[in-house]
């Protein structure tokens, strides 16, 4: 399992025939994603990358039973694309570009929300559609799919879920994970901008919900009070481990730092804030990246223990067995293994399924 | 982008919200003039982004053309902040009853417009709303608008008197538009001032712009201050590269926002201090790297001291951005221009062989971690201190 995204995700990609659209059109395709058409209103019955373009999502829905569209289009029509991708019918929506007016963003929010709000009562339709974005890497299930800009190599199926505001500094620390033996169940990128579709509580509920994901990773950055937030939500709502780090806990305050989001305004908004909520709901907090891959060892490895009442030392963290070449069997063995004590838990509906 | 007061007036005059008559000028002679024209009492008010500018002194009444005169050459005079004044707005004086404050503002997590009014005007609001939030009214604005009776009733135990507070609610509402239409995302009045004579008038304004809406905005250019922006400032946003300069001794050159904040935080967490913030963005072009080599170096043309700088890090992690280009860039102003200090790099991702093949042609090397590069280029620039 994963969040989001897996190999039942059939994508369409608007803007296609634009540049970064073709480009990362191949790369999903390379890597597996079932990219089922392309949206550029004028280009209707070109291909690219041998797919086949329509000039408008509701043809491209007509012909290929697409339930995710990817959003490469220019920023002044982007939230143009959105609303066409929420009236056509789509599932989870992906907006990559970079630069949208919050105006434009607000107003693709509400429309979003409202016809998700219309489809809560509808039977399979519940939650949908969702928009991640704008101004996001994306998101990729190691091994099932991808969609959006994410490099898939530096990423291997397991346990550990990945949200995060940013988009190399995910890269970064996702490879890290990596190379420590921590896989990945889903990594989603939700954005740098002040308004976003998605944000660090609905990708950890969705996290908490996934049998595979066994522990979760949030990096957060300065401005607005998402983060406090989701430090809430974590000590209301979530068992599974989660570990934060907080990016520009040297940054001035006043100044944005390249995210549009990233400013301390008002002496809010600061790392320190942000990390003070986490710490006082019980999230390990790391100071650097490279912390972060032992912190979420550890709490695995806890929680581990916890639930087969063995008890495990963060040393054996460390000596963990390497990685196997088949990354998404091998997370996939570890996710279960981890379930085999769930009956401790009080996880009636994962008890159920089993 | 944040508008001075005279470029907010101009902006709130434009949606029918009542100012009072007023000219920028950059000379006492052009104030003294401004204020003949205007007639009787002005007040002189420095044009420059800070709070706080009264107690600075930086806003004087003038109650004739020569009066005017010497008060703006005393103001013209003046650092507020360290920001030196090079303009005032001379403006007709007003006879004030009472202040208040009003504002909208971008509320990110109820993800609409939040109106924030409190009787307490002339003020820092954010001093309010630290020591007395009860005292500040928030209220969000559904994207369907605010409606001229919400307006009246929010007004009403403010102000009592009915003309005001229908004076009042109108302003509000096209204050909604101006922010709405404006692409802003703060428009605020402070104070919102009820005269003598039974009017309510808008005697300050400040305003942030939406960066992101700029395309649909050709009048945004000419609000566009050159004196507000340093010379590196603006090759840095020319060039599409996401630049804050620091008091550090570290330069860092690193490709996205997250990334380029977490490998300041780095420098600070082993002993350093960054010189800058510099996010070249996602794509690849080697001429981005060159400027932003460039900038960090400084010197009497970018208007900077690059001097204090005492030693580079390159942190990349290629995704869209491919390391070769990153590599090109490095070599080809090394070529054009040769660093006088250390520099280190780090390459991941992307095309990264590549990189590495073309940066060791040219002498040069990279690490793969980020930790270790970060605390190469601190013993780096320890050493040149020493």
């Amino acid at each position: 399992m994963s969040i989001l995204i897996d190999r039942s995700t059939r994508v369409i990609v608007q803007g296609i025939t634009g540049r970064d659209g073709g480009f990362h059109t191949q790369q999903m395709l390379s890597y597996g994603t079932r990219v089922v058409a392309g949206v550029t209103p004028g280009k209707g019955g070109e291909k690219v990358h041998g797919v086949p373009v329509f000039d408008s999502v509701a043809e491209a829905m007509a012909e290929s039973r697409a339930n995710t569209s990817v959003i490469y289009v220019p920023a002044p029509f982007a939230a143009d694309a959105i609303l066409e991708a929420a009236d056509g019918g789509l599932g989870l929506i992906v907006c990559i570009t970079e630069g949208l007016p919050v105006r434009d963003t607000l107003a693709a929010y509400h429309h979003v929300a409202e016809i998700r709000e219309r489809n809560a009562v509808k039977d399979g339709a519940a939650g949908k559609p969702r928009l991640i974005g704008p101004n996001c890497p994306g998101l990729i299930s190691p091994g099932l799919s991808k969609v959006g800009i994410l490099p898939g190599q530096i990423c291997k199926s397991g346990p550990v879920g990945v949200v995060s505001r940013s988009g190399t500094l995910t890269y970064e620390v996702v490879h890290q994970l990596t190379r420590a033996g921590l896989g990945q169940s889903t990594c989603l990128g939700i954005g740098g901008d002040p308004v976003i579709g998605t944000n660090f509580i609905d990708a950890l509920a969705l996290f908490e919900a996934d049998p595979q994901t066994a522990g979760m990773v949030l990096m957060g950055e300065i401005g607005g009070s998402d983060e406090e937030d989701a430090a809430q939500f974590i000590r209301k709502h979530v068992k599974k481990p989660v570990v934060a780090f907080i990016a520009g806990q040297t940054a001035p305050p006043g100044k944005r730092m390249g995210h549009a989001g990233a400013i301390i305004s008002g002496g809010h908004g600061t790392a320190s804030e942000k990390m003070a909520a986490f710490a006082a709901a019980g999230v390990p907090v790391a100071r650097i990246p490279s912390e972060i891959p032992a912190l979420i060892a550890e709490a695995l490895d806890r929680r581990r223990g916890r639930r087969t009442g063995r008890r495990v030392t963060a040393k054996s963290a460390s000596r963990r067995p390497k990685p196997s070449t088949n990354g998404a069997r091998a997370g996939r063995a570890r996710a279960t293994a981890g379930r085999s004590g769930a009956k401790r838990r009080t996880a009636p509906a994962r008890a159920r399924k089993r | 982008m944040n508008l001075h007061e005279y470029q907010g007036k101009e902006l709130f005059a434009r949606y029918g919200l009542p100012v009072l008559p007023g000219q920028v000028a950059t000379t006492p002679e052009e104030a003294r003039d401004i204020a003949a024209s205007i007639g009787g009492t002005v007040v002189v008010k420095a044009q420059v982004q800070a709070g706080g500018r009264g107690k600075a002194g930086g806003v004087q009444l003038a109650n004739s053309p020569e009066e005017a005169f010497e008060k703006a050459r005393d103001i013209l005079a003046l650092t507020i902040k360290g920001l030196p004044v090079r303009k005032v707005l001379v403006t007709q004086a007003a006879d004030i009853a009472r202040e208040l404050y009003l504002s909208i503002v971008l509320d990110r997590s109820r993800k609409l417009p939040l109106i924030m009014l409190s009787a307490e005007g002339g003020v820092d609001i954010e001093e309010v709303a630290r020591t007395s939030p009860a005292k500040i009214v928030r209220r969000p604005i559904p994207l369907t608008g605010i409606r001229p009776y919400q307006a009246r009733a929010l007004f009403q135990p403010l102000l009592g008197d009915v003309r005001l507070v229908a004076q009042a609610a109108d302003i509000l509402i096209k204050l909604h538009r101006a922010y709405t239409e404006g692409d802003c995302t703060l428009a605020e009045i402070n104070p919102l001032a009820v005269t003598r004579d039974g009017r309510v008038l808008a005697l300050d304004a400040k305003v942030i712009l939406d960066d992101n809406a700029e395309f649909r905005h050709r009048e945004w250019a000419t609000w566009r201050d050159p004196d507000d922006e340093t010379p590196d400032q603006r090759l840095a946003r020319e060039m599409g590269l996401s630049y804050v300069k620091l008091d550090g001794d570290i330069g860092c050159i690193v490709n996205g926002a997250g990334l380029a904040m977490a490998t300041m935080d780095l420098i600070k967490h082993y002993g350093g201090e960054p010189a800058n913030f510099l996010d070249i963005g996602g794509s690849s072009n080697p001429e981005k790297v060159t400027a932003a080599l460039r900038i960090i170096t400084g010197g009497a043309a970018l208007g900077n001291d690059g001097s204090r700088v005492r030693a580079i890090l390159v942190n990349i992690f290629g995704g869209i951005t491919r390391c070769d280009d990153v590599a090109n860039g490095i070599v080809k102003s090394l070529e054009t221009s040769p660093l006088q200090v250390p520099l280190v790099i780090r390459l991941t991702g992307t095309n990264e062989d590549l990189a590495r093949r073309i940066l060791s042609d040219h002498g040069l090397s990279a690490t793969t971690s980020m930790d270790e590069g970060v605390r190469t280029v601190i013993a780096k620039a320890q050493e040149v201190a020493a």
